[in-house]
């Protein structure tokens, strides 16, 4: 049985296409189209309901530590109210999930799961939890919205006192009012562009969502998140990060402190160099590039496709791919097995788009 | 929804015009151009390809998916409308101005809809 988000009423009030997602209902998008709600967020702002992702809270003396042995990032460095992005892996290596952490205070830190993996994550972290720590699942209690775009801060002054902002990417504030409710905010996205995460009590959310959407933010689907994310070049577990993929061939390696020991440490030094590595595909014949689609050079099949679109604004089918470290160079040209027709592309540099 | 009543209509949501001379022009319907979304790319067959009725003969993208064309007729692609390469989005702005293929010597055709049990099918569908 899916699960309804705080904001499911709204979501249905406003015409959204509803469609189950990591175990929740949500909007892939509004009457306003994919297009147009991706466009807002690259030109002006939009707002995303993503209540859906997980929240977790670890603390207690041994939470530091808990965290440096679970995660392949290290949060000795992290200070209190900033944010640092992880990969908590298998034994073997593989990723269980990727995640942000929030240090709250000292001993307290606040965990950001993929929806789809929540449930899967809280158990890892139970099983493998050691030391002086306790750990909570709060999802059910937190709202989320997102707000995206480079008018993001000009939209959230309108409900919200601007000095209590964060400042830098990656950081944080707790309790700031935001429409006269209690929020935590956050300078992290999922899009590429300016913006902000607003974590919020979730019987609150909708008020949060109507006072954003008042001032001027386009609600936007997750059709729009989607192509946001890829242009952005940023990973999706499932598909760019899985069991199967680890972080080093994924490219994360600035996240990966080998330095330290965390579950999967030996295993992922033990791979030495990836045979394959993730790149950017840019389509030069017309058509879409899709996940899970073969990519050849001359009749040797190099790789596949991992995730790919039309971006919006563009006439260019852009996807990512995990291709042979031989064929990752940019400007290599490959040809793309889209349903049976060949398409050739070439390899770029992630991201597609950069923030101007 | 739109539904003219001078089209027919087949279940798998493409219209069919009967033009004078017999030949007949197939596009997609207000429908189905709703439920797919922003278009951005279709595969448009050739003229001279031959097409069969309740058969696949090309297909559109949206930027979500990926879904195929049905012909409605047997026949002969006699034109597609070759401004929907560069502009896809006119299926989703005008889908009954937007013709994709022009058929000639028509054989056969599926078992159609007028606009009336059309609309009857949409709505059972949602």
């Amino acid at each position: 049985m899916d699960k309804k988000t705080p904001l499911y009423d709204i979501h249905r009030e406003l015409g959204g296409k509803i469609v189950p997602f990591g175990g929740f209902l949500l909007p892939v998008q509004y009457p306003t189209g994919i297009i147009a709600e991706h466009l807002a967020v690259r030109e002006r702002a939009g707002i995303f309901d993503v209540s859906h992702m997980g929240e977790a809270v670890m603390s207690g003396p041994g939470a530091l530590a808990a965290l440096n042995g679970l995660l392949t990032n290290s949060f000795d460095t992290l200070k209190i109210g900033g944010c640092r992005y992880a990969v908590m892996l298998y034994e073997d290596g593989g990723a269980v999930d990727d995640l942000i952490v929030f240090r709250m205070d000292e001993d307290r830190y606040l965990l950001v799961l993929n929806a789809a993996n929540t449930e899967k994550d809280v158990n890892w972290i139970r099983d493998h939890l050691e030391g002086d720590v306790t750990f909570e699942d709060i999802s059910e209690h937190i709202g989320q919205i997102a707000l995206q775009g480079p008018d993001s801060r000009k939209i959230l002054a309108a409900v919200a006192d601007e000095t209590a902002f964060p400042e830098k990417y990656y950081t944080f504030r707790d309790h700031v009012s935001v429409a006269g409710v209690d929020c935590l905010v956050s300078r992290t996205g999922y899009t590429g562009s300016f913006g902000y995460e607003i974590f919020i009590p979730a019987d609150r959310t909708a008020d949060v969502w109507n006072a954003l959407r008042d001032a001027g933010a386009l609600p936007c689907g997750l059709g729009a998140r989607d192509t946001l994310r890829l242009e952005a070049g940023m990973p999706l577990y499932g598909h760019e990060l899985s069991a199967e993929i680890d972080p080093i061939s994924a490219g994360l390696n600035f996240a990966v402190k080998a330095d330290k020991p965390f579950i999967g440490r030996d295993a992922l030094l033990a791979k030495g160099a990836p045979a394959r590595v993730r790149v950017g595909l840019k389509a030069i014949d017309r058509g879409v590039m899709r996940e899970h689609q073969d990519i050849y050079v001359g009749e040797n099949k190099v790789g596949s496709t991992t995730s790919g679109t039309m971006i919006p604004g563009t006439k260019a089918s852009c996807a990512m791919a995990y291709v042979d470290t031989a064929c990752a160079e940019p400007g290599t040209e490959v040809s793309v097995d889209v349903r049976g027709r060949r398409l050739r592309a070439e390899v770029v540099p992630l991201p597609f788009y950069k923030k101007p | 929804m739109n539904t003219p009543d001078n089209l027919r209509y087949s279940k798998t949501h493409e219209w069919l015009e009967l033009l004078i001379g017999g030949n007949v022009r197939v596009g997609i319907t207000d429908y189905a151009q709703d439920a797919l979304g922003d278009l951005v790319f279709i595969n448009l067959p050739e003229v001279g390809d031959a097409v069969t009725a309740g058969e696949s003969f090309g297909d559109l993208e949206s930027v979500k998916a990926v879904s195929d064309l049905f012909s409605p007729v047997t026949g002969t692609v006699e034109a597609v409308n070759e401004e929907l390469l560069d502009a896809p989005e006119l299926l989703n702005s005008d889908p009954y101005g937007a013709w994709i293929m022009e058929v000639s010597g028509v054989t056969e055709t599926e078992d159609l809809l007028d606009a009336e049990a059309y609309n009857k099918l949409c709505e059972e569908e949602e």
